[in-house]
Order: C-alpha cells, then sequence, then structure tokens
C-alpha cells in the first residue's frame, strides 16, 4: 500500500507534472511538495508526488554498507 | 531504475548480511509494521539471508488488512445503488465483508473499478457527470495526504459526483496500542513513507515510554537490513532514520496539512485489536459534500466476523499465520475469510505464498 | 477463479483422456494421423493496444497452442461476436490484422461465423479462433520431464501484459513498451528441429510463467527451480511492475515459448532461438529438480530464496 517509486520530474504545469522512470511516463501531482522542479527525483505514490529525493543521502546510505564504524557511530 | 537497484544490489546486501551475523549475540525480535516491508521481504527471500537469532514478526501495517467487516458492507451497499460507479485500490476488490466482496458485487452487475490514483477517479467523474462516483479511502498517513488533495481539488473545481467513504487510519495510535499490551518485541521497523509523511516525533514515545528501538525503514533489501543492523546497534531505545534519502525528522508539513484541513481525528475500529483512540480519520463537516457517509448513509445490515479468523492476533504479532485454525484450510488466497488473506500485503498471503521464512 | 472452474464444472461434465491432459491443443488420432485441434477466445480489453489489436492477438494465440504441441498449424475457423454500433473503421483495422497474420503465419482461414448483438451485450468484439494442425513431432508431454532438464524462454516477460494496461481506463501511463504478440511457429520448429529431447513446450499466457510452471509441477513427480537474475524482463516492463505493484512473473506473454529440454541440448537449442527474431532474447532460467516436488521456487537477485506459488484470483482481467 506504500508503494512509491523514485521518477524524475521531466515537465511542470502549475500542480501536474509529467515524471518518468526510464522509459515509462504518467502524470504525478506536485502540489504536496515546496517547490518542485524539474530534473529532481521525487518518490510516487498513488499518482502524487509525496516527497523528494534527497540524492547526497542516497549516496551516504550506500557508501555507509560494511563500513562498521559508521554504522556504530 | 535509479535508487532502486542500487539499493539491490547483492554484494552490498551480502556485506550488509555478514555485518549483522557477526553483530547479533543474542535473539531478537523486531515488528516490521508496514505491509509493503512484509512484502518486501518475502519477494527477495531476506529471511533465508538474516541469522536464525532475528526474528521479524509482520504488524498491523496492512490498511487492507486492518479495515473491519463494517467498513466492506457499507461500500457494498453504496456499490449497489444505482448510477454509481465505484473505485477503488485493487487489493479492495476480494476482502470479504460479513457477507460478500466487492468482486462479487462487480461480477452481479455493480460498476466497481480499480484505480491507480485518486486523480483517475476525478478523470471518471469528469467524464461521467449522470454518475456518482466514490472512492474508497483506504490507507495511512501515506495515502490520505493525495486523497484530501482529491477533494480539495473537487471542491476547488465544483465536481459534484465525487466522494470519498473514509477508512483512514493513522499509525502510531496502534503501535501504542502494541506495544502496551502483551507484544514482545525489541523494537520496531517503522513504515518509510508513512513517516516520510508524519516525520519522527509521533513515534518518539515508543523509545521513551516503552523502551523499544525504532528505526524508520525503506523497502529495499539494503534498507531493511541496514534497518535491522541499526536495531541491533542501538546503545538504548531511541528512533533513528535509516531512508534518509526520503524521510526527514521533520516529515512533509505541507502533506500533514493537506490531511487537516480535509480530515479530523476520530476513534476507530482496527480489525483484530478492537477500537484505537484517535486513530481514525473523518472527513470534516466542512468537506461534507464530498463524504460518501453524508451523501448515501449506507445502513447495512450489523457486521458479521467469523469467530474463527485470528487475523487479529496475526496482525498484533501474537502468533504466526500457521497457529490460525483457517489458515491453509478453510482461509487460502482463493478462498480467504479474513482480510490478512486477501491483501497482497497481508501477512498470511505473504506467508502463504512463500511458504514461511524457512525452505522445507 | 478459471481453474477451478474448469476442475469443478467443465472436466467434471466432460470427462475423457484426451481433455484431462489439459494441454494447450488437444491431439487426436484420425486415420493414422496425429491432428491437434484447439480453440481459444479472445476478449483483450482495449481491442487496439501498442503492438497489436485483438484481430492479430487471435490468430498468434491459436497458432501458439497448436506449435506448443509439436505440430504445425494448418487451417483456423473464425467466430466473431460484434457489438452493434462498431464502427467500420475499427473492424476493417482488426480485419485486416488478422488477414496478414494468418498470411504471416502460413495458416488459412477456412469457416467462419459472425453474429452481431446489441449494444451493452458484448463490449465491442469477441473472438473465437479454432485452428487444427499434423502433428510432426510427436510426444511432448510433462511425462516426458527428467529432474535436470533445462527450462528455458524465447524472450523477455510481460509485454502483452503491460503494453494492455497501459491504455486502461484508471491506470494508464506512458510507456515505450509494445504487446510481444507474435505466431512462434517457425521459431518453434527451429528449436524442434535442432534437438529430439525435448520434453515439452508451453506458451505462458494468462497468468505468465509463475502459473505456467506450476501447472507443469502439478501432480509433484518434480520440482522447478529458477534463478531470477537470468529470467529477462525488460526495464519497460520492471518499471511498470515496480509503480503498480505487479509481479513480472504473473503478467501475460502472447509470444513467448516456454521449452523444458534434456539439459545437454539447452546451449544448442538457445543458439537455435536466438537466430530467429522472436527469439533474440532466448535464456536457460532454470532446471527441473528432484527435490521441492510440486513446487516451483527461485533464488532471488538478493540471494535469498522464495516460492513462485499459483496466483490466487484473476490477477488482471481481460487481457487477452
Amino acid at each position: 500500500m506504500c508503494l512509491g517509486i523514485p521518477m524524475k520530474i521531466l515537465h511542470i504545469d502549475g500542480d501536474d507534472a509529467t515524471v518518468s522512470a526510464g522509459g515509462l511516463k504518467r502524470k504525478a501531482d506536485v502540489s504536496l511538495l515546496k517547490n518542485a522542479r524539474i530534473g529532481e527525483y521525487v518518490l510516487v505514490h498513488a499518482g502524487f508526488a509525496i516527497e523528494k529525493v534527497k540524492t547526497k543521502e542516497a549516496k551516504a546510505t550506500l557508501k555507509i554498507v560494511g563500513d562498521i564504524d559508521e554504522i556504530r557511530r | 531504475m535509479k535508487y532502486v537497484d542500487e539499493f539491490r544490489d547483492s554484494r552490498l546486501i551480502k556485506k550488509e548480511a555478514a555485518l549483522i551475523r557477526s553483530a547479533v549475540d543474542r535473539k531478537w525480535r523486531f515488528m516490521e509494521v508496514c505491509g509493503t516491508h512484509t512484502m518486501s521481504i518475502f519477494r527477495f527471500g531476506l529471511r533465508q539471508i538474516l541469522p536464525d537469532d532475528i526474528e521479524l514478526l509482520s504488524g498491523p501495517g496492512c490498511p487492507v488488512c486492518v479495515t473491519p467487516n463494517g467498513y466492506l458492507d457499507k461500500a457494498i451497499a453504496i456499490a449497489g445503488e444505482k448510477n454509481v460507479i465505484m473505485t477503488t485500490f485493487g487489493d479492495m476488490l476480494r476482502v470479504p465483508g460479513s457477507r460478500s466482496t466487492l468482486e462479487i458485487q462487480k461480477a452481479s452487475g455493480c460498476d466497481i473499478r480499480t484505480v491507480y490514483s485518486t486523480t483517475d477517479a476525478l478523470d471518471i467523474a469528469g467524464r461521467n457527470p449522470s454518475k456518482e462516483i466514490v472512492f474508497l479511502g483506504v490507507g495511512f498517513e501515506t495515502t490520505v495526504p493525495t486523497v484530501a488533495r482529491s477533494i480539495m481539488i473537487a471542491k476547488k473545481e465544483g465536481i459534484k459526483n465525487y466522494s470519498v467513504l473514509s477508512a483512514h487510519k493513522t499509525m502510531p495510535e496502534a503501535l501504542g496500542s502494541l506495544a502496551g499490551s502483551d507484544l514482545k518485541v525489541d523494537g520496531f521497523i517503522l513504515p518509510g513513507h508513512v513517516s516520510a509523511i508524519t516525520g519522527t516525533a509521533p513515534y518518539r514515545f515508543l523509545a521513551k515510554t516503552y523502551k523499544k528501538r525504532c528505526v524508520v525503514s525503506g523497502f529495499e533489501p539494503l534498507d531493511i537490513l541496514q534497518s535491522i543492523l541499526v536495531l541491533i546497534k542501538q546503545k538504548s531505545p531511541k528512533v533513528e532514520i535509516q531512508y534518509k534519502r526520503i524521510a526527514s525528522s521533520g516529515g512533509n508539513p505541507k502533506a500533514r496539512a493537506c490531511i487537516y484541513k480535509v480530515f479530523q481525528k476520530c476513534d476507530s475500529v482496527w480489525r483484530g485489536i478492537g477500537k484505537v483512540k484517535d486513530s481514525g480519520l473523518e472527513i470534516k463537516k466542512c468537506y461534507a459534500d464530498f463524504d460518501a457517509e453524508v451523501k448515501f448513509h449506507p445502513r447495512p445490515a450489523p457486521p458479521k466476523e467469523n469467530k474463527n479468523c485470528r487475523c487479529g492476533d496475526v496482525l498484533k504479532g501474537l502468533i504466526p499465520p500457521v497457529e490460525c485454525k483457517l489458515f491453509g484450510k478453510t482461509c487460502t488466497p482463493q478462498h480467504p475469510v479474513g482480510a490478512c488473506m486477501v491483501s497482497s500485503e497481508g501477512a498470511c498471503a505473504a506467508y502463504y505464498k512463500y511458504r514461511g521464512d524457512r525452505f522445507e | 477463479m478459471m481453474h477451478s472452474l474448469i476442475d469443478s464444472f467443465f472436466l467434471k461434465e466432460f470427462d475423457n483422456k484426451i481433455l484431462k491432459r489439459k494441454s494447450d491443443s488437444a491431439v487426436i488420432k484420425i486415420g493414422a494421423e496425429d491432428i491437434a485441434f484447439t480453440t481459444d477466445s479472445y476478449v483483450v480489453n482495449p481491442i487496439i493496444f501498442p503492438g497489436g489489436n485483438i484481430g492479430s492477438l487471435a490468430v498468434h494465440g491459436t497458432v501458439n497452442d497448436l506449435s506448443v504441441c509439436g505440430a504445425k498449424p494448418l487451417y483456423l475457423s473464425l467466430g466473431l461476436v460484434i457489438e452493434e454500433g462498431l464502427d467500420k473503421k475499427t473492424l476493417a483495422e482488426i480485419t485486416k490484422s488478422i488477414s496478414a497474420a494468418a498470411k504471416a503465419a502460413g495458416v488459412l482461414i477456412v469457416t467462419g461465423d459472425t453474429k452481431v448483438v446489441e449494444k451493452g451485450s458484448c463490449d465491442k468484439i469477441f473472438i473465437n479462433i479454432s485452428g487444427i494442425g499434423k502433428v510432426y513431432y510427436p510426444g511432448l508431454s510433462g511425462d516426458r520431464i527428467r529432474p535436470g532438464d533445462a527450462v528455458i524462454v524465447s524472450g523477455s516477460l510481460g509485454e502483452h501484459a503491460i503494453a494492455v494496461l497501459s491504455k486502461r481506463e484508471g491506470i494508464s501511463f506512458g510507456t515505450d513498451v509494445l504487446s510481444d504478440s507474435a505466431s512462434l511457429n517457425m521459431l518453434i520448429a527451429g528449436a524442434l528441429k535442432a534437438s529430439r529431447n525435448i520434453r515439452l513446450m508451453r506458451d505462458p499466457t494468462r497468468g505468465g510463467l509463475g502459473t505456467t510452471l506450476n501447472e507443469i509441477v502439478t501432480g509433484g513427480k518434480f520440482g522447478i527451480a529458477l534463478e531470477e537474475k537470468d529470467i529477462p524482463v525488460s526495464e519497460g516492463v520492471r518499471e511498470a511492475c515496480e509503480l503498480l505493484g505487479f509481479d513480472p512473473l504473473y503478467l501475460a506473454c502472447e509470444g513467448r515459448a516456454i521449452i523444458i529440454a534434456a539439459p545437454q541440448d539447452a546451449a544448442k537449442i538457445i543458439k537455435v532461438l536466438r537466430r530467429d527474431r522472436l527469439g533474440r532474447g532466448s535464456k536457460i532460467i532454470g532446471r527441473v529438480t528432484f527435490d521441492h516436488k510440486g513446487k516451483v521456487y527461485m533464488k532471488t537477485s538478493s540471494g535469498g530464496l522464495r516460492l513462485v506459488d499459483m496466483p490466487s484470483g484473476e490477477q488482471l482481467p481481460r487481457i487477452c
């Protein structure tokens, strides 16, 4: 039920955006976000973008795998 | 797929699993609360990767599973009315009400359609001005803002033939009810997308009052494994975020504002748990025109629950699905008795589909 | 629901040895000849979808049902039930497609029937196609399957289902995915020529690979072990599945063959399949096993293990 996938904003017109994941395109409503911008990745759930993907954090999450000290903090 | 595939990398998963194995020094019991976590764990076969000392329980995070019979009975009553097009997420179609299911009603001639989004339901309303479109609002804080927005859009654009039958619920109160009960868990794997909306504040009492370790987890295999490691490594119970690329401690204030513009808290009945104070969301009076309860006043016969159905105990993590007398015999995915078996994210359905956590 | 309808109603009523085999086509003896005979009805919604329409789909489906039984498809019947008011342009387009598909497959439509029903009595057009062919590779049967046999699929999964879904009201989305609907008789003939040790073939239509493999292991004489990393799924199908929560293992294919063959012939069969445009994506996706009898299971890309069970209920209505 919490199905959501990261999709890239291709086009915005008011609250309506066109988003894509690879070759898949759909419309998504971006009214739940502040300042959605073209090129940003957003999490799309039930036709709405509910949050932006924080790319720095994504990289960091992948980096700390195998880094015991980082996890132990 | 960007931001998905990287978190399914089998080398990283192996590394994380090895870290968990070396960190495990005793038996651990964690409850994963979100139905989508239940599905991920089974889909990726994570139980095979985890050491035996880690036990994962499925909690009441499947909104379809916790919806009581009475709601389905109301939905069926409305679907049977002339000129109604009922729109719903696919999961609800086969959920048993007291006497029937939406799928059976559809086969009997009711116009019931699966949609992916409330915006699709609004489109159907626009294309069918002489019909009444009713959307079944089932879901937690991830979904509620999207339903709230659909009502706000309908009001703004003067769409008069759209309404929502709300069965929406909020997570934290139900978790409190569980944490304070006879449930024995060391901690919770918290729902990543619900938390992206709510932030972490609503869960702090789980760590503070009930001394449960908590982590907000993503849904990919790496996320879930990393979250388990985070829980094991906590020096004292607290709420942490593993899913930092999406969730933050402050959540999404704009989405929350939408929820409470349209909805207000109410008491809500959770299948198996019973009534939980302030855990439901009902449509405010100022949006009564979009409230299917007000529009249709559905009054079905009193709900009937199967006495032998133990969905409630499964949802509370008290028993694994196999301990329910009906599991696999009277209650199967083909002929479900309880909602836990019907929903694609239900603990019983996942258990049945993937035959439990260990292969014979 | 379909399986239980078939088992509890139809098999009970029409009890005979040939029907009980539940093959894609019935193989019957007429004089000294082994003739394959099949029938299929097509109710896909929408009737025109990316990569095809109900007409071409119907021809391909019936041709494939004959082909996977080791028969050369020869003659088709065409039964049409048309809703009053179906526009002539659409009907012309579908008819042209039927004709083109039959020509390309080298089959003749030799008899038919047309009924027009009042508006609302059927959804635009329903098609039934029956077909007969001559068996040239006899003995294909689940009884021939042995532990160790290779499980081969001729291309990526779920293209047809996703193409159709992308145009459905309520879940429409933009995608490059086209239906894989195609006649496989030439592709299959090539494979059958390359090996005398092919045990069984099926086309994974409604319910997809997962359903078809579960049907094959029913009876509990062997199991099937799959490797997720070897199962071909295109990016387009994967993206749609992630968005909508579908499992590609259960999505309908209309231009794919599953081939179970002796392990020593697997590489040879793959080579031959890949020479054909329709078999470029062929892969060995698993093995028949001694253990886990009656079950299909899969090693996931994450290194875990999951059961691939028979799906419950109608995953996607009116997909073919």
